[in-house]
């Protein structure tokens, strides 16, 4: 029986897309069977991501209003046969689904799939409902920004109330050079604010726009997004990970021994 | 800036931190700035009855405290309010 994860953040463009095909990728590398579903109707993106937009023919809501079965309408990564993705609509909006055609349709996922990961609309309207529909964890993301934090603590209250218990925080597009200097909130300085269990950090690295640009996720490369978005996967199956030592990238000795840092 | 400053000053993430812990107190509250007005007036109003009140320095907001039960912090309201003169002790 499989699990639903559902990526969510309040705000917009924090990274919600970006994460859910980095950490579906990193699972998928880990070999377990993953479904990637875009929940975002009207604003399809996570197909551009995983650079799979020229192979949809059937979407979310066609799958909904039964217009076709699901495996018709899932399509195939192009390099871990493991990966699916379920597509959002882009001409429909988000009323054509409800919640509870959500729940449904990951219960019957459930039957075939390790991970469902639901790729959640900005916002906390009918989209964000039709997205925690049927989660049993969440991942929450947030940059540490006052804007992002305000909107993600909205979202942890929300989880809370519609009893998702099992929420976890990922801290996005950290940049240390600013944290080290004082002119950013560290990830201790989000968690203690938001009071939830942290299960990544992920830095803020130019790989990301050059991977999304290739939609190709990064998730497993030899980049600090890369290794930061398999360790996620790796905390989400249970392993105990540390977290990435980001402060040593700029460190005077690790320059003076390029090779010798550690992740 | 001058060197001195540049020396003395204090990083923004203090700032973000502290403006997010204050405005997070009154979202987790459910406090909307309207209602936290109306609040204010209706206090302005009782207590003017009776003394006359500084409206310039009158502060009202809602922040975090230690529960005297338990030992989570819970959400009071503060009211910081300067007195300008007592109306009842000159009758």
């Amino acid at each position: 029986m499989g699990e639903v994860i559902v990526v969510t953040s309040g705000k917009g463009g924090v990274g919600k897309t970006t994460t859910t095909a980095n950490v579906g990728t990193g699972l998928a590398m880990l070999d377990k069977k993953v479904v990637l579903i875009d929940t975002d109707i009207g604003l399809r993106n996570l197909d551009v991501v995983m650079g799979l937009e020229n192979r949809i023919v059937y979407n979310l809501v066609d799958v909904i209003e039964g217009n076709c079965r699901i495996r018709n309408a899932l399509i195939k990564d192009k390099r871990y046969p493991n990966l699916y993705l379920l597509p959002s609509a882009q001409t429909r909006d988000k009323h054509a689904v409800k919640p509870e055609q959500m729940k449904k349709l990951a219960q019957e996922l459930k039957e075939e799939f390790d991970y469902i990961l639901m790729d959640c609309p900005a916002g906390i309207e009918q989209g964000f409902h039709n997205a925690i529909a049927g989660a049993d964890r969440a991942l929450v993301v947030t940059t540490p920004e006052v804007s992002a934090v305000r909107d993600a603590d909205r979202i942890i209250g929300l989880l809370e109330a519609n009893e998702i218990n099992e929420t976890y925080l990922i801290v996005n597009r950290l940049r240390m050079d600013m944290v080290k200097r004082g002119d950013m909130m560290s990830s201790e300085d989000v968690m203690e604010i938001l009071a939830i269990d942290l299960i990544g950090i992920v830095p803020d690295d130019e790989n990301i726009v050059i991977s999304t640009n290739q939609g190709e996720p990064l998730a497993g490369s030899d980049s600090l997004a890369g290794r930061a978005y398999m360790n996620i996967a790796r905390r989400l199956l249970g392993e105990e990970i540390p977290f990435l030592n980001l402060s040593e990238k700029n460190s005077f000795f690790s320059k003076l021994f390029g090779k010798h840092k550690k992740y | 800036m001058g060197l001195a400053d540049f020396f003395r000053r204090k990083g923004t993430s203090s700032i973000a931190k502290d403006r997010l812990k204050l405005v997070l107190v009154s979202d987790r509250a459910g406090c909307s700035p309207e209602i936290m007005e109306q609040i204010k007036n209706d206090i302005i109003a009782v207590i003017s009855k009776y003394i006359e009140i500084d409206l310039e320095g009158l502060d009202i907001k809602i922040a975090q405290t230690e529960s005297e039960s338990n030992n989570g912090t819970v959400p009071a309201l503060f009211a910081n309010i300067p007195i300008k003169d007592m109306k009842a002790s000159k009758k």
